[in-house]
């Protein structure tokens, strides 16, 4: 909607090979992101279908605010998760969200399922493509093979899955520009449903700045530009990188490892952000529309045969990696971690259920809830090579129990005992850290069981009374679906405080009050619970694991009477927010 | 004082395309598409950035090429555009031995004027203006 009064919304059909553009001024008071994309799945998604039924819709949203302002450079995918069998939402950055800006579209609703393996070209038009020789590549190789077959280097993305979403691993993501992704919550899986390997979007379209909006825009760019890159507001981004949280959580003892059992571990600052900068940190990267650079490229040279004959392998890595395929799994070097995600990264999984689910499959063979004959291979935390065969199995559906461990940590439990160490929360595997209730509480009860939905884990660092947790926890959810509908960067939050938020709307000529705006948080969260209530979600659901009560936090050993009295206090405040 | 456009050091580029986004929003423009600068991956973001400038050429073969006129000598180097003799033969753009020059949706080259703005945009420094008179 970015100098224009309505949402272009671009549907693609692959059953029928059939797509057109509807311009869409009743979805302007979505805004974009969260919004825009929540209200699509609301239209589109089939409560009565399998997640996974060739009828269910995938969408892609920006926002108004999409790379014409500094750090917006995050797409919303939106999709009923195969892994939660409930509302899915999944955030990414790299360049898709420049991509579709300048390819015209706000939003794509993908539906149906292709004859055969397609990938899809967007430019002015869709071109569906035949994707059967590319079936069954890893996500690397398919995208440099894309990037030989399609034109607009430089304004062109592309979205792939690996093979675990081919084969409808329920936690397989789906890889953005290379180092980015759509992670969580299984949209790798729903994208493989469709027979549909990638999508390459052109983003070559001129789009003139409205007059009366030069001066304006050119001002309120330059200051937040400014906010950006000369104040200390993001400095951990660019610097350390979030891997920066590694020894202070452990410090806290608040650092996920040993699938949990531990809360602190003594090789901290063998596997911390630092030792990852010294030793292999080779470039930063940014996203289009970034200046911060906060994807960090890690490198590690391995021998491959005698002879001095190397390779070279160069990944991303982040704090929740280093924790899901690292302290979590006891791996000691960031070598060896390093070595992990590359092969998480090839088979396109979601690299933190993956190390969660590894960290409870290593446990229940420890502890004889499965054989040998199961796993394959003897799991012990620490012994990596173990792990990388393990990614592969999984992704490639190598046996019955690997089918299992395919579908996540619940259900895994589920079929072979040991849901008490389990470590999920509202159903998707945790995240770095265990804080206290705010995370716990905050991540089981976020609507896409996100950290990032509420951010739970910071709110018990501030170490708050307990009584206050759960409306801090509400709140921030309520003011982080304005940010996620915009899309702005969750990394720039302390940039784009509410003034300046309405400044950036005003300089792409959005004119809306902070009252407006507080009430657009609400209405997007109240959608939200609408399509949950729809697919059958209640809060009455959320059962959190025993393990998440044994270890430790910050702020002490936590009760699970108390936790569960806090997610009824939060149900309360929904039903609330639904009467409104 | 002429100034020119240099790449002090593209290995430092984060591909963040601010310069890029600098440049359209100069022009009027939202869209990199319409830049004088090109910031691109080879083979990816695996790969290396590639930043594609005007080189500020004394002797410009995009100017021989043109035979309306439409581009002049610009002092310090490189060329003025004059749009009102271009004829949209694309002929500068084939002569461009660095491929610097784009080309708009209406098929007008996008001819840099050296005018700096983008670099104050790079956070790395890796693009900069230097005097040459």
């Amino acid at each position: 909607m970015l100098a224009r009064d309505y949402i272009n919304v671009l549907y693609i059909d692959l059953e029928k090979q059939e797509y057109r553009y509807e311009q869409r001024k009743d979805l302007v008071k979505y805004l974009g992101g969260t919004g825009l994309a929540a209200k699509l799945l609301d239209e589109n998604i089939k409560p009565e279908l399998d997640p996974l039924d060739p009828a269910q819709p995938m969408i892609y949203a920006i926002g108004p605010l999409s790379f014409v302002m500094p750090v917006c450079t995050k797409t919303v995918a939106t999709f009923y998760s195969p892994h939660t069998k409930e509302y899915g939402e999944s955030h990414a950055g790299g360049r898709f969200a420049m991509a579709m800006r300048f390819a015209g579209i706000d939003a794509v609703v993908v539906t149906g399922k292709s004859a055969h393996p397609q990938y899809l070209l967007i430019d002015d038009g869709v071109q569906f493509r035949d994707a059967r020789a590319m079936w069954g590549l890893s996500v690397e190789e398919t995208g440099k093979i894309l990037r030989q077959t399609t034109h607009g280097s430089g304004v062109r993305s592309s979205i792939r899955i690996g093979r675990s979403g081919e084969n409808l691993v329920t936690y397989a993501g789906v890889n953005v520009d290379t180092y980015r992704h759509f992670g969580r919550l299984g949209l790798g899986a729903v994208m493989g449903s469709k027979n549909l390997k990638a999508i390459v979007v052109i983003g070559n379209n001129t789009v003139d700045i409205p007059q009366e909006l030069k001066v304006k825009y050119r001002k309120v760019y330059d200051k937040i530009y400014d906010r950006v890159l000369n104040t200390d507001l993001m400095k951990k981004y660019h610097e350390l990188g979030t891997p920066v949280n590694v020894i202070p959580l452990n410090e806290m003892h608040s650092l996920p490892s040993f699938n949990l059992q531990k809360n602190k571990i003594d090789f901290a600052e063998d596997v911390s952000g630092e030792k990852f900068a010294e030793d292999n940190l080779v470039r930063k990267v940014a996203c289009a529309g970034c200046p911060i650079g906060c994807i960090h490229i890690g490198q590690v040279r391995r021998e491959f045969d005698a002879g001095y004959e190397y390779e070279t392998i160069n990944v991303s890595y982040d704090h929740e990696l280093i924790f899901a395929l690292g302290t979590f799994l006891g791996i000691k070097s960031t070598d060896e971690i390093l070595e992990l995600i590359d092969v998480v990264e090839s088979e396109g999984l979601d690299a933190i259920s993956t190390g969660v689910v590894l960290g409870w499959a290593t446990e229940a063979y420890k502890r004889g809830y499965v054989s040998l004959e199961e796993t394959l291979v003897p799991f012990e935390f620490g012994i990596v090579q173990n792990y990388i065969a393990a990614v592969k199995y999984i992704s490639t559906r190598k046996n019955k129990f690997y089918e299992d461990l395919g579908k996540g940590v619940v259900h895994a439990a589920k079929v072979y005992g040991g849901s008490d160490f389990a470590c999920h929360l509202g159903g998707n595997e945790m995240a770095g850290y265990h804080t206290g209730y705010g995370n716990v509480v905050g991540f089981a009860v976020g609507s896409r069981h996100s950290h990032l939905d509420n951010g739970g884990y910071s709110i018990d660092q501030s170490k708050p009374k307990e009584e206050d947790i759960v409306k801090k926890v509400y709140d921030e959810e309520l003011e982080r679906n304005i940010l996620t509908s915009l899309v702005i960067c969750l990394f720039a939050r302390k940039v784009y405080t509410r003034d300046i938020v309405l400044e950036a709307l005003e300089g792409v000529g959005i004119n809306m009050t902070n009252e407006e705006l507080t009430q657009f948080a609400k209405d997007i969260q109240k959608l939200k619970y609408q399509i949950k209530q729809k697919l059958g979600y209640s809060l009455d659901s959320i059962k959190i694991p025993e393990r998440f009560f044994q270890t430790k936090t910050l702020n002490g050993v936590l009760s699970s009477e108390k936790a569960h009295e806090m997610v009824k206090e939060y149900k309360k405040m929904i039903e609330e927010l639904m009467n409104e | 004082m002429a100034k020119v456009l240099k790449v002090a050091d593209r290995r430092r580029c984060i591909g963040c395309l601010s310069c890029r986004q600098a440049c359209a929003r100069l022009r009027g423009e939202y869209s990199i598409a319409n830049s004088a600068i090109e910031v691109k991956t080879s083979g990816g973001y695996t790969g290396e950035f590639v930043i594609n400038i005007c080189r500020g050429c004394e002797e410009p073969a995009c100017m021989e090429a043109c035979k309306f006129g439409a581009l002049t000598k610009r002092t310090g180097g490189g060329v003025v555009f004059h749009k009102d003799k271009c004829t949209k033969c694309g002929a500068c753009g084939v002569a461009c031995a660095v491929n610097a020059i784009r080309f708009d949706e209406e098929g007008y080259p996008i001819i840099c004027t050296h005018c700096g703005y983008c670099t104050k945009y790079c956070p790395h420094r890796c693009i900069t203006t230097k005097e040459v008179l």
